[in-house]
């Protein structure tokens, strides 16, 4: 395991950002994070790279637990994982150009000298198709996707272990997103990076996801290989957010079933009793409400999903419902 | 190949921002107005005699080819001293602007950064003394310090300490939020490279502004300390000092009044002017 996150909990005062979560992702590994915006899955990310720290649990990267390291301890480690961020204009800094940023790492980390730097940042810049001679630009001189593919070129010029990508894509406009998904499946095949890919868009992890796990509150709800996530989502949460991803073939948009789930996502502050699901979920019923159900529930047999209607030879169906 | 490249496009930078400072008028006229300022206090004592010089035979002469300016009380000529007096308030004003930014930046970029600790401490000293008015305050320093250049500067300087500590550290909150801080942090980079090189650069515009706001102030607080006898001392010339003589011939000899006081109007509104102009080019929000 690259990564190892055990009951991880963060608290922004009253609010409890992540509040118990635990996934593994495995050498190689690409483990799509997938929540609504205010789920937490931000700060997960945040976590695993330090650079909020956590309030409980642990985090292990490469068996090393790092939860408690200084700031001074991380950096060497920092050698091992860096971070795609979300919004290309606040992620560079506006007073570098594109080679100092691409070349930092390498220079904070001595593995490079001046030289040297400049003949990787070009390499660097080629890789995610940028052409070298962008080296001399400042940040604001670039287009969104330039600048997220420059992003992209300083998580990877020390070919870390683990990439954090956190809604690489968002803030992109459509026509651009897939180019810039495509590169990062391909420089993933090519460097063999492990990734948690956060995202609020299962269509995004659908393309690049070995694993997904959906969260919910602060929590993961359900967890498991993409394919089986996709073809047979067992908790009613993942169902809904499945139901809402538009097809693109209109006779079978027409015909699939929609759950429209009630009400706003619960205040982080104060999250619902029992299942933090109950006050959306169609099929909620008294036990929903008082009791949390585990995410691993020993009385099925396929991949884990905290919900109380799961039984051996049952899953919960929320279209159904009415 | 690399410096060179970076070389170049902030040399490219450079021009794009003086384009758009060049197409403003206003800023431009306080452009003029600062050089010509700083023309005077390190050209003008070349040009003009001796500041000191008494001519009895023309005391309180009115403005003529003789004395551009008139005379004083002393018939000491008025031009002389204003081109001197602008050397004065020249180092007055920069000096003083340096040592508050020299001492002030630091002090604003470290309680930032490192808020926990030592930003209540030291934002809560900083609030005491800005509970206190700034010529108050600087005429307090003055006193204890003594008058004289040195008094002024050091008085002035300390007085503007507790704004530009505030400043900074506004600022630094602002840009410590940033994702480009976080992904330095994920690039392995220490505090200290992080407040140089990420940080201070993006607090940068604000505190150019701040100087051009915190010269004229100072100048303007040099005359007032000079005035009241708490500043430079005569003989030497200074507009505070030219302006506490003029008082009292007001009625008999009103331009020893009016060239310094329109010296002080103008290098205030040059600098004011440029400071405005500096600020909207500068922001990188602002139109192109």
């Amino acid at each position: 395991m690259i990564l190892r996150i055990d009951n991880l909990v963060k608290h922004y005062g009253q609010v409890r950002a992540v509040d118990g979560l635990s996934l593994e992702i495995a050498h190689g590994e690409v483990l799509g994070l997938v929540g609504e915006s205010g789920s937490g899955k931000s700060t997960v990310g945040k976590c695993v790279l330090r650079l909020t720290d956590p309030t409980a649990g642990t985090i292990e990267l490469a068996g090393r637990d790092i939860t408690r390291l200084s700031r001074r301890a991380m950096r060497p480690l920092r050698r091992d994982m860096h971070m795609v961020f979300q919004d290309p204009f606040s992620s560079l800094n506006p007073r570098f150009t594109i080679e100092q940023i691409v070349g930092e790492p390498l220079l904070r980390h001595k593995v490079a000298d001046r030289r040297g730097v400049s003949e990787r940042v070009s390499a660097m810049l080629e890789k995610v198709g940028l052409r070298p001679e962008m080296r001399s630009r400042f940040p604001h001189e670039l287009s969104g996707g330039q600048r997220q593919r420059v992003g992209l070129a300083r998580a990877l010029i020390l070919e870390p272990k683990l990439v954090v990508a956190d809604e690489p894509v968002s803030a992109l406009d459509v026509s651009v997103q897939a180019s810039v998904l495509n590169l990062i499946t391909d420089l993933q095949r090519d460097m063999g990076f492990s990734c948690l890919f956060i995202t609020h868009d299962l269509s995004v992890v659908e393309f690049l996801a070995d694993r997904i796990a959906v969260m919910y509150l602060g929590k993961i709800v359900e967890s498991g290989p993409k394919a089986e996530i996709f073809a047979a989502p067992r908790h009613p949460y993942t169902q809904a957010l499945l139901s809402a991803a538009p097809v693109a073939d209109p006779v079978r948009q027409r015909e699939r079933r929609r759950i429209v789930l009630g009400a706003d996502v619960p205040s982080p502050v104060d999250p619902p009793s029992g299942c933090r699901f109950h006050t959306r979920c169609p099929l909620a019923y008294d036990a929903c409400r008082t009791d949390e159900p585990p995410l691993t529930d020993t009385r099925s047999n396929g991949h884990p999903a905290a919900c109380h209607l799961i039984t051996a030879d049952r899953i919960p169906d929320a279209a159904a419902h009415r | 190949m690399t410096e060179h490249a970076v070389a170049a496009g902030r040399a490219a930078r450079r021009r794009r921002l003086w384009r758009r400072f060049r197409r403003r008028p206003m800023p431009m006229a306080g452009l003029v107005l600062v050089v010509g300022f700083v023309l005077l206090a390190l050209a003008g004592p070349l040009v003009v005699g001796d500041p000191a010089a008494q001519d009895y035979l023309a005391t309180l002469a009115p403005p003529s080819p003789a004395h551009l300016m008139g005379t004083d009380d002393l018939g000491r000529d008025a031009f002389a001293r204003i081109a001197h007096g602008a050397q004065v308030s020249l180092q007055a004003g920069v000096l003083s602007t340096l040592l508050a930014m020299a001492v002030g930046i630091p002090i604003g970029l470290v309680a930032g950064f490192y808020r926990r600790w030592l930003d209540p401490v030291v934002m809560r000293l900083v609030d005491v003394t800005l509970a206190f008015p700034f010529l108050v305050f600087a005429v307090g320093l003055a006193a204890i310090i003594g008058p004289s250049l040195k008094g002024v500067v050091l008085a002035l300087g300390f007085a503007q300490l507790p704004a530009v500590i505030r400043i900074t550290r506004g600022e630094v909150l602002a840009v410590r939020e940033m994702d480009y801080v976080a992904a330095a942090v994920a690039d392995g980079a220490g505090d200290g490279h992080i407040i140089l090189r990420y940080v201070l650069p993006n607090c940068a515009s604000p505190l150019i502004v701040q100087a051009t706001v915190a010269i004229p102030t100072a100048i303007i607080g040099e005359s007032t300390l000079s005035f009241l006898g708490l500043g430079v001392q005569p003989p030497t010339p200074s507009w505070g000092v030219m302006l506490t003589t003029a008082q009292q011939y007001l009625s008999d000899a009103p331009w020893l009044a009016i060239w310094p006081g329109l010296m002080i109007a103008l290098a205030t509104l040059g600098f004011n002017l440029l400071g405005d102009g500096l600020r909207d080019v500068l922001d990188p929000r602002s139109g192109r």
